[in-house]
């Protein structure tokens, strides 16, 4: 029925199945835009919350999005900048994964605020000192660019590609796209940055706070940089999540092992800077503000928060990873080189999550205690929201957008439609 | 420089906890001043605002060494470096302002869209927010101090000292053809309501004010107290704060701050 819309060559499941897979999928989607209107109509007393974490689940998942979203910028930056030639077969993933994060944490942030009417004050009334004004300004200009980036990959569909007018404007956009790619890097430094500057700069909560290089703490540079590491880690990862659902090899391990290798390089070096960091800040920076290491590690209920949480993030999930994506023997491996990136992925959101949850779950005033949350299903929900919306954009656009350029040479169809 | 600016005050407060008998007045007087919303169940001391909050302390010790302390801990009016407080600058719409001329923290609901991010700022939890609207039980509405707005749900609110009673106090004596207020002019409602005299409030600029006599506040040294009683909540922060602690207990000095190694110094004479 709609074998018209997909593109030459490449062989895709029936209309019934796909409809059933997305309708499974929306319903999921409806649950989270459930709970999104109810949030919206009640107010965020649906979350669980509380004075003490006014920052909670939501933001964690704007911050590990925007993290992992960083391949759709680095990848550009790789092929267009640096002229890594080999990932234009990669860099339509790269940009729709990081146009559905983007998007998606927009969205996300649309629903965290106390009052949704009044959002667009961030750029009204924004005050140049904050870095959420800087993340608000930097993220909503990149998301232009990735829209202009992905805008390209939905006019090659194969019936819009015959207008001229469509054919020729994507062939314009590609001719530019290096001024695209060079934009969305220096934006992505920047709001990557100014993510990690939102703890960072909080002098009265030790546990994020850090010191650094003129206006910008050192997790500015380490969120930058953990971007560019862990974000071609997602794609990588949900290029293979992708291959697995469709049965099919869709990227050639060349391209693969090429941005694998870039992002284990890029992994050991912010591995071995944010070890630095935390030492420092564990040795001078805590101490100076009246608190040891371990205060922000022990007597915590269920041990949420020890020791482990440190050394899944930094030794588990950011040593291992970065080790293994650097031995070629390793990372030639697949089913390696997918823990690895596997691992990459967990180590990126583990650090986002401390970063957001432990600062405010650690006490500061000596006689309070460690303050607890546990999200409640509107949370969840909405949280789940752009997972699915994600799904969706990823499901069409795979169906309806030559988004794999090496997917016909590498499935060859028998008699070849 | 303040000191010698003659028109720059620093508002800010002394509380001794030796007189603080944890009795709550003070936190009734600033509900009912400033209007702040309440629920029928506000059990939940997280999801409920209190602008002014009292805290026990204990010493940790059995009995018969046992001890208590009861700490009300309002807004502390964070001066940080040169007025950049916690909350202020990381507040993205400027909805929270360091006020130069009176050293007083501001909050604008109606500028506040939400994000809370003051709040993950503030390490003396004193922003709260509106999780729900306000309701005010039939007929209170009449009650309301008209001075104070109400503030709708989804904003942050905190302690302002009674910033109002400044705007009332500044009006009356610029119509008495006065520049300068007198030191009880300006009282916050729960230094007056203090039964027991705990909280005194003033210009610690103000070497003729009570604050700035107790409190001593060495201006070289960011505001440290002198005083070898008086303390501030988390001095090591940095956050600068004009609200000083008052204590004979070597226990309840401490308590203030995490691991502080302070040289007790000598009153000045």
């Amino acid at each position: 029925m709609d074998s018209a819309l997909i593109p030459k060559g490449v062989k895709r499941c029936s209309i019934g199945q796909f409809a059933l897979w997305i309708a499974v999928v929306g319903a999921v989607l409806l649950w989270g835009v459930w709970a999104m209107l109810l949030c919206y109509f009640r107010g965020l007393n649906q979350t669980n919350m509380n004075n003490a974490y006014g920052f909670a689940l939501w933001i964690w998942a704007d911050l590990a999005v925007i993290a992992l979203g960083g391949g759709a910028f680095f990848t550009g930056l790789l092929r267009y900048i640096f002229g890594k030639d080999e990932l234009k077969h990669i860099i339509n993933y790269a940009v729709l994964i990081g146009f559905i994060c983007y998007s998606s944490a927009l969205l996300i942030l649309a629903i965290d605020v106390g009052q949704p009417l009044r959002a667009w004050f961030i750029f009204w009334h924004a005050n140049v000192h904050s870095m959420l004004t800087e993340v608000a300004f930097c993220l909503t200009c990149y998301f232009g660019v990735l829209t202009i980036e992905y805008v390209p990959l939905v006019l090659e569909n194969r019936q819009i590609d015959r207008l001229p007018f469509f054919h020729n404007l994507t062939h314009n956009m590609h001719g530019i796209m290096a001024l695209f790619a060079a934009t969305g890097a220096f934006l992505s430094f920047f709001h990557q940055g100014s993510l990690g500057g939102v703890s960072g700069v909080l002098y009265g909560r030790p546990f994020g706070f850090r010191t650094g290089l003129l206006v910008w703490p050192w997790t500015f540079f380490l969120y930058t940089w953990s971007a560019a590491a862990c974000g071609p880690c997602f794609t990588l990862f949900i290029t293979r999540i992708t291959e697995m659902a469709t049965c099919k090899k869709l990227v050639k391990d060349s391209v693969v092992e090429l941005l694998a290798k870039i992002a284990g390089w890029m992994l050991l070096t912010y591995i071995v800077a944010k070890i630095i960091d935390t030492v420092y800040w564990a040795a001078v920076t805590a101490p100076a503000m009246g608190l040891t290491l371990m205060d922000f590690y022990s007597n915590n209920p269920g041990s949420a928060y020890g020791l482990w949480i440190l050394i899944a993030e930094v030794g588990v999930c950011g040593v291992l990873p970065a080790v293994m994506l650097v031995a070629p023997g390793i990372r030639s491996n697949p089913s390696m080189r997918f823990i690895a990136v596997t691992l990459a992925v967990i180590g990126a959101c583990l650090n986002r999550w401390v970063m957001v949850l432990q600062v405010q779950a650690v006490p500061v005033l000596p006689f309070e205690g460690w303050f607890g949350y546990m999200p409640s299903w509107q949370e969840i929900a909405t949280t789940i929201l752009p997972v699915a919306y994600g799904i969706i954009l990823i499901s069409l656009s795979y169906r309806y957008l030559p988004v794999f350029p090496q997917e016909q040479e590498l499935n060859p169809i028998e008699g070849g439609k | 420089m303040d000191q010698q600016n003659g028109n720059t005050k620093k508002y800010g407060m002394v509380i001794d906890l030796d007189k603080c008998t944890g009795c709550g007045a003070c936190m009734v007087a600033c509900m009912a001043e400033n209007n702040v919303p309440f629920r029928e169940d506000d059990t939940d001391k997280l999801l409920s605002v209190s602008w002014m909050r009292v805290y026990r302390l204990g010493n940790g010790k059995p009995f018969p060494q046992v001890e208590e302390c009861y700490l009300p801990r309002p807004c502390q009016q964070c001066e940080g470096h040169a007025g950049h407080s916690p909350c202020v600058s990381v507040c993205p719409a400027t909805a929270t302002d360091y006020d130069m001329r009176t050293g007083i923290v501001s909050q604008i609901p109606t500028r506040c869209f939400g994000c809370r991010y003051c709040m993950a700022a503030c390490p003396y939890h004193v922003r709260q927010f509106n999780w729900w609207d306000p309701i005010w039980p039939d007929g209170m509405e009449r009650m309301l101090n008209p001075n104070v707005s109400v503030r709708m749900r989804g904003v942050v609110e905190k302690c302002g000292f009674c910033f109002h009673r400044y705007q009332l106090a500044t009006d009356k004596a610029y119509l008495d053809g006065r520049r300068e207020l007198e030191e009880g002019e300006y009282q916050t409602a729960c230094a007056q309501a203090c039964p027991a005299g705990a909280i005194l409030f003033g210009d610690l600029n103000n070497p003729t004010h009570a604050v700035h006599k107790i409190a001593q506040p060495d201006s070289t040294h960011g505001g440290r107290p002198r005083n070898p009683k008086a303390f501030r909540l988390l001095e090591r922060l940095g956050t600068n704060p004009k609200v000083y602690y008052l204590s004979s207990k070597e226990w309840v000095r401490k308590a203030g701050d995490n691991q502080v190694q302070r040289t007790e110094q000598t009153p000045k004479a």
